[in-house]
């Protein structure tokens, strides 16, 4: 199995993607997404895990036997999250502040343990690598674009606080879009699951049409 | 032997999982030990900014969380109280109080001064609706500044909705509601353990 870089990047972002095709990690996609801000961390942080645990059950494959391959996952990844939260609390403690919240719930990210198994368990360090890399931008790419239409329906912001994730030069990224208050059902549960539907649809319906023409 | 043939032997699978859940564990525990120092500092930095907010500028001189004491409050479980003290004499003491409120607990750093008077108060911790019931944080509003200066006698403790002096938010009267109720609470114990919560029954126990 040799796919090239090409084919695993477009794989990860678009024909394959996390939230809009294999339609996993959709519990995270719709209970931090309320901003595009939150949907941006809880991205960059499962991209993180995601990466380190590809390369790491790549590296491992070859002595896993099939039988007790998903409790091994399991161990390896609630363990790799949990140091990984650990270490961010106490050397990074400003940005954990602020992604604290999201790295706990990486653990029950069932999209890490599907592309552990579906990939990196059958493929090489290398390609687990960019995998990883592939797949977390396409959730962070889904997982802001959900919060930030979120956001502009609900609170009339885009990016609103971004600065405190990425430090005060992002300051820009904050924009107050209108005035209107917004329809706060956007930023309660259900607006996670209407905006989820109408991009699958739209997902969807530009695939169609591609294969069509 | 082979490593094909190892792998299909009955022992393997066991000890396979049994050796990586013990690296797992090691790895934990090394984490853990490493940075259990510099944890406990941040979260004690943490603490020190939270303590400094809810008092005004120059208003202490001492280190607040070198002089706390636990008091027994009367429903079993102790009540940290931070004394803030100025050329030695108390001057008011940092407490925190835990609201109920829309989505869970709702914990409310507040200082009270020696004569009952509110000094400052910040919510540490909640987990209100985002873009509703958040208009508590200071970073979202400043509502919560609008409990300095109050005391329990001298103010009206309730949200306007219900005749008080406290401003509801548009769609969410729960969260300040709960708020109002905890400091409210706060208040009602500082003026039931005064002599306790600052100190006065015994010379400097600290």
């Amino acid at each position: 199995m040799s796919a090239s870089i090409k084919t695993l990047v477009k794989d990860g972002v678009w024909d394959n993607n996390v939230v809009f095709t294999q339609m996993i990690g959709l519990c995270p996609a719709a209970a931090v997404t309320t901003s595009g801000t939150n949907g941006l961390g809880m991205g960059l942080a499962t991209t993180a895990v995601l990466v380190i645990a590809n390369v790491l059950v790549a590296l491992v494959r070859n002595i896993i036997s099939p039988q007790v391959r998903i409790p091994v996952f399991v161990v390896l990844i609630a363990s790799l999250v949990t140091v990984v939260d650990m270490l961010l609390n106490a050397w990074l403690h400003e940005l954990y502040k602020v992604l604290g919240l999201f790295i706990a719930l990486i653990v029950v990210n069932c999209a890490i343990l599907g592309r552990v198994e579906a990939f990196a368990s059958k493929n090489g360090v290398w390609p687990a690598f960019v995998d990883g890399l592939a797949m977390g931008f396409g959730f962070t790419v889904a997982l802001t674009l959900i919060g930030l239409i979120r956001e502009f329906l609900g609170s009339g912001t885009l990016f609103a606080q971004a600065s405190q994730l990425l430090g005060a030069s992002f300051a820009f990224l904050e924009i107050r879009a209108h005035e209107n208050g917004g329809a706060l059902l956007m930023i309660l549960p259900p607006g996670a699951f209407a905006v989820l539907g109408f991009l699958l649809a739209g997902k969807r319906l530009l695939d169609t049409r591609k294969n069509a023409a | 032997m082979a490593f094909a043939e190892l792998k299909a032997h009955p022992l393997y699978q066991p000890l396979l999982l049994g050796l990586m859940t013990l690296l797992a564990s090691a790895t934990l525990a090394w984490a853990s030990s490493a940075t259990r120092g510099a944890i406990a500092e941040a979260e004690a930095r943490d603490l020190r900014d939270s303590l400094t907010q809810v008092l005004p500028e120059d208003f202490v001189d001492n280190d607040l969380l070198a002089d706390s004491a636990d008091i027994d409050i009367g429903n079993g479980k102790p009540l940290r109280a931070y004394r803030a003290r100025s050329g030695g004499t108390v001057k008011g003491v940092v407490f925190t109080v835990i609201g109920k409120g829309y989505g869970g607990e709702i914990a409310v750093l507040m200082a009270v001064d020696e004569n009952g008077r509110i000094l400052g108060a910040r919510v540490l911790k909640h987990t209100e609706t985002p873009g509703l019931g958040d208009k508590i944080e200071i970073a979202k509003s400043d509502w919560i500044n609008g409990f300095t200066g109050k005391t329990l006698s001298a103010a009206n403790w309730a949200v306007k909705k219900d005749g008080g002096d406290f401003d509801q938010f548009a769609g969410a009267t729960i969260t300040p509601r709960a708020v109002v109720s905890a400091v409210k609470n706060g208040l009602e114990i500082f003026a039931r353990h005064r002599a306790t919560l600052l100190g006065a029954d015994k010379e400097h126990d600290g």
